[in-house]
């Protein structure tokens, strides 16, 4: 679990590149979204697309500047990262979603307490695991039954709710 | 009616039992979550909006305010007993917190912290009580001009005036503006970057970037660290209280902590840190005894902590007069006051006078119940700081999911979530501010408003935005601020400004 997820600082930094190009997509997509906007500027000339064309045109500018950056290799050093635990995290919110209402929120959310204390160091799954879902069932049981927030049922919660 | 009478009437609505116990349980979770290290009052407020959604409107403000207060005064246990700030408002306290409890003397500086805090609190309540007629009085004549003049200045001072470059400032910030711009216009009723999907109709919802940005990207920037080897948390040793030096050496720094921090939290700057740095450096002038200075001298604890909890009281000055957020826990706050339907400015004084002066008057009392908190029971949350990491974080995941769910339980919110999550992963590794992208997106649409309002009125003519005196002075401030850093960078004094970055309390 000690990959190297990034190198060391080179001169041409192609991360920043990538980001340059990012901002760059999202101001391209808001300039195509507005052109299909009918302004209706009215009194004041400045109508629903007129925000969003400058923002993007900013967006722009900050892109060119930013891939400067990264040409002049201007980025402040990155620490260096460990892709695993932050893919179980990220593991664990991707099934939580997916879960959520197919098991309920007690089963999904239990999956991700569990998957992110692996994260953090404790793999032991088999006591994660039961730990978090049993803790997801009261929290769902307060927000849910006495705090009036809806929180979506699945088997678990309906053994012991009829009706959620 | 002066405001004294006010501030009584309030104080009457906040000794109300219902109240009590709502401040009582903000400054208890505030406290807790400003000594556990990785969240903040921020996050804290943005993960009860939801949960908060079908409670008493002023009930749940005052307890807001309360976990605001209640971090200020938690950070500072955090910095002195593990040299590990518990948020970004108390890293100075570190500085010199941290090397007293080291000598021993743990107690005196938890003391002069809490003490400091609530001498700070006190004043600077009673100051924003006693300053918010006036400025709401002059804010009663701002027009949508003098609004729009005001947000483009807490933009720049938010993402470009500090921090350490106002290129990545810049980006976040305009980030933020761009999903600010998802959603119905709402002055012609267009869908704009929605793309046909209906959940992007209603725009993005502040609490989930707000939640995804501090919680999922902060979990996530702190697990791709890998293994750091855990902190000793030092035992507080001998007596907690101050001898009769230590008063001597303290109340003159609180005092100027609290000149120092309240001023600066009023102003738009983007948050409480960088007045305790300000007081820092004056107690490093000023002191007798500067060989102490790195060695942990008393004057370092007592200024900064008291600098802090003044520059909370001090935005909410702009937050309440003028409905502007100057820092991230206040422009979660304000999205708390549009999720009850109220809008905070000058109007909220006239419309919703219990409320508000109720509020107020509830920080005098939170006040005195942190100082309580924070001094006898001491120990228990010291306790708090051995919880496990990995326990520590799943719940803060189980949490920051449940607020989500709470409010929306769609995937395609939860979907947002994990984007957002990790977009502020990659902003984090990148060196990329994250409160410009929060101010942004909440501000965004009230500025575009404003300027849409301000030229429909002009009929399109622009120079409308600088003809009235108090907005071009205030757009001229936010050039200077945009220029100033800028031109200091390019001739090599940037490292002053990144010291005194704003980021997330």
């Amino acid at each position: 679990m000690t990959g190297k997820f990034f190198e060391p600082q080179r001169r041409l930094d192609r991360a920043a590149l990538v980001i340059a190009f990012g901002l760059a997509v999202v101001a391209g997509v808001m300039l195509w979204d507005s052109a299909r906007l009918a302004d209706l500027g009215g009194y004041s000339g400045v109508g629903p697309a007129s925000v969003p064309r400058v923002v993007a045109a900013v967006l722009l500018l900050l892109a060119v500047w930013t891939g400067i950056a990264a040409f002049r290799g201007d980025f402040p050093a990155r620490p260096r990262q460990d892709p695993g635990p932050v893919l179980w995290i990220v593991a664990g919110l991707a099934l939580q979603l997916l879960l959520l209402h197919v098991a309920g929120f007690s089963i999904a959310t239990g999956i991700l307490f569990a998957l992110t204390a692996r994260a953090f160091g404790k793999r032991n799954l088999a006591l994660t695991l039961p730990v978090g879902i049993a803790l997801s069932f009261v929290v769902w049981v307060v927000f849910s039954q006495l705090l009036m927030l809806h929180l979506p049922a699945g088997p678990l919660e309906l053994l012991f709710f009829q009706k959620g | 009616m002066g405001a004294f009478d006010f501030l009584m009437q309030g104080l009457v609505t906040a000794a109300d039992p219902m109240m009590l116990f709502y401040a009582l349980i903000g400054v208890t979770l505030g406290t807790a979550v400003g000594v556990l290290p990785g969240i903040g009052p921020a996050l804290t407020v943005a993960l009860l909006l939801p949960v908060t959604y079908r409670l008493d409107p002023a009930g749940s403000l005052i307890m807001f305010a309360g976990i605001y207060y209640g971090g200020m005064y938690g950070g500072s246990t955090t910095s002195i007993l593990l040299n590990t700030p518990g948020e970004s408002a108390s890293i100075i306290t570190a500085l010199e917190g941290n090397k007293m409890a080291r000598r021993g003397r743990g107690g005196p500086a938890l003391a002069t912290a809490a003490i400091g805090s609530f001498i700070a609190g006190l004043i600077a309540t009673l100051l924003l009580a006693f300053l918010a007629p006036s400025i709401v009085k002059v804010a009663l004549v701002f027009g949508p001009r003098e609004y729009f003049a005001l947000m483009v200045l807490a933009f720049v001072t938010v993402s470009a005036a500090f921090g350490d470059s106002a290129l990545r400032g810049l980006t976040s910030l305009f980030l933020g503006l761009a999903l600010a711009c998802i959603g119905i216009d709402q002055l012609s009723g267009q869908a704009r970057l929605a793309f046909g999907v209906p959940e992007l109709l209603d725009g993005v919802e502040v609490t989930t970037l707000a939640v995804a940005m501090f919680a999922i990207g902060e979990a996530l920037a702190i697990a791709g660290q890998g293994k750091v080897g855990r902190e000793e948390v030092l035992a507080v040793k001998g007596s907690v209280w101050m001898t009769k030096t230590d008063w001597k050496r303290s109340w003159k720094p609180w005092l100027r902590g609290t000149a120092i921090g309240f001023p600066i939290g009023a102003m738009p700057a983007g948050g409480a840190e960088i007045g305790t740095f300000l007081s820092y450096a004056t107690e490093k002038k000023l002191t007798k005894h500067p060989e102490e200075f790195g060695q942990g001298a008393i004057e370092g604890v007592a200024g900064p902590e008291a600098a802090n909890n003044a520059s909370a009281a001090g935005t909410l000055v702009p937050l309440l007069t003028l409905g502007l957020p100057t820092s991230a826990t206040a422009a979660i706050m304000l999205a708390g006051f549009q999720q009850f339907g109220l809008q905070p400015g000058p109007l909220l004084f006239a419309t919703n006078p219990t409320l508000v002066w109720g509020l107020i008057a509830s920080l005098l009392i939170a006040n005195a119940m942190l100082l309580v908190l924070n001094l006898p029971l001491i120990g228990l949350w010291v306790k708090l700081l051995t919880i496990p990491r990995p326990w520590l974080y799943a719940g803060i995941l189980l949490f920051a999911t449940l607020g989500t769910i709470g409010a929306n339980p769609s995937t395609f919110e939860l979907g947002m979530l994990l984007g957002f999550g990790v977009l502020g992963y990659v902003m984090r590794l990148f060196g990329y501010p994250i409160a410009p992208i929060v101010v942004g997106l909440i501000l965004g649409p009230m500025a575009e408003q404003q300027l849409r309002r301000a030229l429909a009125i002009s009929q399109g003519d622009w120079t409308v935005l600088v003809q009235s005196p108090i907005a071009a002075v205030l757009l001229g401030i936010a050039a200077l601020a945009l220029i100033v850093p800028l031109i200091l960078r390019l001739r090599g004094k940037g490292a002053v400004l990144s010291q005194l970055a704003g980021d997330e309390d």
